[in-house]
């Protein structure tokens, strides 16, 4: 598959259905600011801002990666941070992510 | 007149004086040195960071690019010692550690830009290569927080002795937050709190071990799987609520609440200066990179214009067109003739 459908649930609690290709080595923080989504993605996708900061809606369901130390670190200075917390910029599309819902979480 | 550009400034007895005065002492800013100099034109870098080279020496030194033409692979911080070796000919200067505040028009139609530490520049240019903007630190979502700014409540700790003898609240789970709760538990506070969201700290080792035993031995009070969401207090800070995992909501008396969470970029005073912003970027013409303020140029992350890449060899290509528009609008009968580096070598000042 090279093409993944992702629901992504802006901060007005609008959902958005977005196609996604998996082979163009896109992160989910890409993702939204290609379907100008509100993400500032403003270190550019080096963990270094939680601009992204999301939180994942189905975590069980998707085979994510483990969050690195750069992401831990990152997701402690942030606030508004929960369980299902995750860096948009860490999350690299791939097939089986394929139908995962993913809520931004609140700007600050 | 340029646009929204105050022309009432009172003259001052100290003022560096330059051709083009850059905003960020970037990889961008560092480029624009060279290519000003090799233009004739002489440089001066004001940047809120204690050194040289932004974001590539500040945040990622030893992190790899491999988008710089002829380096397959290069570490940012090494990129910004070959910008600086580069610029070194045309012997730029250096305001660091200072923020560009504020920026007037003189009566000669030269700019004047101080600093947050009142160092004045002078310069018929403004190049801002400020890209993400100046980092500041991040502030908790709490209500009314700003009510006690500087009223108990301090992001930075800037003189430890401003708290002895208090009872101080610290927040977050980094190098900081664990440094400072050890210093100030050091006979120094009255009473140290570190408040913190998780069980684990991802500081220094040394530093989380120094920390975990300060609080057995009950000389600190540790809260962990804990934030603070309220601030209390009629003129000053009093206190602050707590919200707990297991215990629910606590209430803290305390002097003061240094949250320690870190920097995030803001585009800072940069954003007063009458400049058309759109999405925290200033908008440039792609022609030279002005913006709507006559004399005032953005180049680099800071700046937008349709088809924008947040790339460094883009912003290299905007500094050198930019300085083009710049050494017109200094020299406007001057004929200005591209010549190449092979040719005439690079002729420092």
């Amino acid at each position: 598959m090279s093409t993944i459908r992702l629901t992504v649930i802006d901060r007005e609690g609008v959902s958005h259905e977005l196609e996604a290709p998996t082979d163009m080595n896109m992160n989910v923080m890409e993702l939204c600011k290609s379907a100008e989504l509100p993400v500032e993605g403003t270190c550019g996708g080096m963990a270094m801002c939680a601009s992204c900061h999301c939180y994942v809606e189905d975590a069980a369901s998707a085979d994510l990666p483990e969050k690195s130390d750069d992401e831990e670190d990152m997701l402690d200075e942030a606030f508004h941070v929960e369980d299902s917390s995750r860096l948009g910029c860490q999350l690299h599309l791939k097939d089986d992510m394929d139908g995962m819902v993913i809520r931004l979480a609140p700007v600050g | 007149m340029a646009a929204g550009v105050e022309t009432t400034f009172a003259a001052q007895t100290i003022m560096i004086q330059t051709d083009i005065l850059i905003i960020g002492a970037g990889p961008c800013g560092l480029f624009t040195v060279f290519e000003a100099g090799l233009l004739k034109l002489k440089c001066h870098l004001i940047d809120a960071l204690p050194q040289a080279g932004g974001q590539c020496a500040e945040i990622y030194p030893k992190k790899p690019i491999f988008d710089i033409p002829a380096y397959p692979e290069i570490l940012a911080g090494d990129l910004v010692d070959r910008l600086m070796e580069q610029a070194a000919p045309f012997k730029p200067g250096f305001t660091l550690g200072e923020r560009a505040e504020t920026i007037v028009k003189d009566d000669e139609d030269q700019f004047i830009v101080t600093t947050n530490r009142g160092t004045v520049h002078r310069a018929p240019i403004i190049a801002i290569a400020g890209g993400l903007g100046c980092f500041e630190p991040r502030k908790p979502p709490v209500d009314r927080l700003e009510e006690y700014e500087d009223r108990g409540v301090e992001y930075i700790i800037k003189d430890p002795e401003f708290y002895r003898g208090k009872k101080v609240v610290i927040s977050g789970g980094g190098d900081s937050a664990l440094d400072w709760t050890n210093f100030l538990a050091d006979g120094v506070a009255s009473e140290v709190t570190l408040v913190h969201r998780r069980d684990g700290f991802r500081g220094h080792p040394d530093s989380v071990q120094k920390v975990l035993d300060l609080a057995g031995e009950g000389k600190i009070r540790l809260l962990t799987n804990g934030e603070v969401v309220g601030v209390d207090g009629e003129e000053h800070l009093e206190g602050l609520t707590i919200k707990h995992k297991t215990e629910g909501d606590i209430r803290l008396e305390t002097d003061h609440w240094v949250p320690l969470f870190g920097l995030s970029p803001k585009l800072g005073p940069i954003a007063d200066w009458n400049l058309n912003i759109s999405k925290n970027a200033i908008e440039v013409d792609t022609f030279d990179y002005s913006t709507n303020v006559d004399g005032v140029y953005a180049i680099g992350d800071i700046n937008t214009y349709p088809g924008k890449l947040k790339l460094i060899l883009c912003g290299f290509h905007e500094a050198t067109l930019m300085v083009q528009s710049a050494f017109k609008r200094i020299y406007p009968d001057k004929n200005l003739v591209l010549k190449y580096t092979t040719v005439n070598g690079v002729n420092g000042f």
